[in-house]
């Protein structure tokens, strides 16, 4: 009879995080970050069609980077539950919070009891009333949950991108200046990003109800600019 | 309420319909005929095509039997960026299509990445009165306009309804409820292809005005509470309500200039 191989819980931790890291650190990357109207989230992204940024409801929006298939599963179960609590209560109690927790369960699941970890890292932010009260959640491949305030970077490279957002990003900045800081900290020195390979959308204060509004085309060309 | 995670097979795709059904919350239908004059009723709504897109406007009286239940209830709504839904009927089924019915095209627009054409939002709507037919045998009808500005063809163009999903597209007006009878010949006599922005308002101003004239579930202007029709326009510029001042301004003009024929 063959006995199966003893592996030791924090080896298999370590190899399954490992794995979830590798497959994440292959794609590129994508920053949201605050700014004086609402919340700026900006990817690098060559597709036109295969989404990273996405609308969730009113008030929040959803970035996935890693696996494509994976984040974008989460973030359709994501509009589904929004869509449905603010259906059965109202849509003043749909809230970013919630969905994270929600989210992060689900990937914590992944994580310990499945063949594979979801190679995904996302990030839910959620529009204010006042700038105050932006919201950005930042979630990890094995159900970790992060609150921060200002920006967050996922992603390849994250590290470095973090880096240059810190020298560069304040508070309360122009929506022009965000996409400026928030597309060079994605390009680094060497390189310069077009609208094409970006894709970029907001969480405005200023758009009524749904908060969520693309920049694409001359919009976000005229911001760069 | 855990997050609604599919498998492939499982999964109800972009519809909030298939999904609501998929979880057992869709409403049960009554087993009964239900008392008409202990439901609300609301009565009449028009819609009509003008220059830069279409109209939609609504009285805003309700009606239980005999007894006014609103005076100031609204029947107009838009479904989405680009087009209107308008209602008469039973108002508690009706308020509630309206509200799955905005959901539907948002829920569709959020997973799709893309909103839904025209005709397939017209086709949604119908696709629910089909399934509220039973409720409409045993009285509970509720009978929509729908009406939107098409970015492909970029004309206006409105939709009228009947209990049991049929959905006829009409070239240049349509109007349900009680009053529509009225209301539509107004509409028919007044209404021109060169109608612009302000014309349509006072053709649909007419219209309801006319209507209120002839059947009791009409509300008329109500000046004394400063009560008026509400009227909303939908162009390329999107759906937009108007003001309850101009719709207000444009209500007295008519009624001067009916003068004292009317006296």
């Amino acid at each position: 009879m063959t006995m199966p191989m003893y592996v030791s819980p924090e080896q298999l931790m370590k190899d399954r995080a490992d794995y979830a890291r590798k497959g994440i650190s292959r794609g590129r990357a994508a920053v949201a970050s605050t700014y004086a109207d609402g919340v700026l989230l900006c990817a690098e992204n060559p597709s036109n069609t295969l989404r990273k940024v996405g609308e969730i409801y009113d008030r929040i929006a959803f970035v996935g980077v890693g696996k494509y298939s994976e984040f974008d599963q989460l973030r359709i179960a994501g509009v589904r539950h929004a869509d449905l609590k603010g259906y059965s209560f109202s849509r003043d109690d749909v809230d970013a919070l919630w969905l994270a927790n929600q989210y992060a369960q689900i990937l914590g699941q992944y994580f310990t009891h499945e063949m594979k970890p979801l190679e995904i890292e996302m990030i839910v932010a959620e529009v204010g009333e006042e700038s105050a009260s932006d919201q950005l959640f930042h979630l990890l491949y094995d159900g970790t949950v992060m609150d921060t305030r200002g920006f967050m970077v996922i992603g390849g490279e994250a590290d470095t991108i973090r880096g240059r957002m810190e020298e560069e990003w304040g508070q309360e900045m122009a929506l022009s200046a965000a996409v400026s800081v928030s597309v060079s900290a994605l390009a680094g020195p060497d390189r310069t990003l077009v609208p094409d390979d970006l894709e970029v959308a907001v969480l405005s204060r200023e758009n009524g109800r749904r908060a969520f509004g693309r920049l694409e085309g001359g919009d976000l060309a005229g911001l760069l600019d | 309420m855990t997050l609604p995670l599919y498998t492939p097979d499982e999964d109800p795709g972009p519809s909030f319909l298939g999904l609501l059904a998929k979880l057992g919350l869709r409403p049960s239908q009554p087993a009964e005929p239900v008392d008409s004059a202990l439901v609300t009723h609301g009565t009449t709504v028009v819609a009509i095509r003008y220059r830069d897109g279409v109209l939609m406007a609504g009285d805003r009286r309700a009606t239980s039997g005999s007894l006014i239940s609103s005076r100031s209830m609204e029947k107009v709504f838009p479904a989405d960026s680009h087009s209107g839904v308008a209602i008469s009927g039973v108002a508690g089924p009706a308020m509630e299509m309206v509200r799955l019915f905005q959901l539907q095209l948002e829920h569709y627009e959020k997973v799709e990445g893309v909103p839904l054409s025209l005709d397939g939002k017209a086709n949604q709507l119908s696709v629910m009165l089909r399934e509220n037919l039973p409720a409409a045998m045993q009285g509970l009808a509720v009978v929509p306009i729908f009406a939107g500005y098409d970015q492909r063809s970029g004309t206006g163009r409105l939709f009228q309804f009947d209990i049991t999903g049929g959905r006829y597209e009409e070239g240049d007006y349509a109007a349900a409820g009680s009053g529509s009878l009225h209301a539509s010949t107004v509409v028919k006599l007044r209404h021109r292809d060169d109608l612009d922005g302000d014309g349509v308002v006072d053709v649909a101003v007419e219209a309801l005005f006319q209507a209120a004239d002839e059947d009791s579930a009409t509300g008329g202007p109500d000046p004394l509470r400063g009560i008026y029709p509400v009227v909303a326009r939908i162009t390329a510029e999107g759906f937009e309500r108007l003001d309850e001042s101009e719709v207000a301004e444009r209500t007295d003009a008519f009624v001067t200039s009916l003068g004292d024929s009317y006296r």
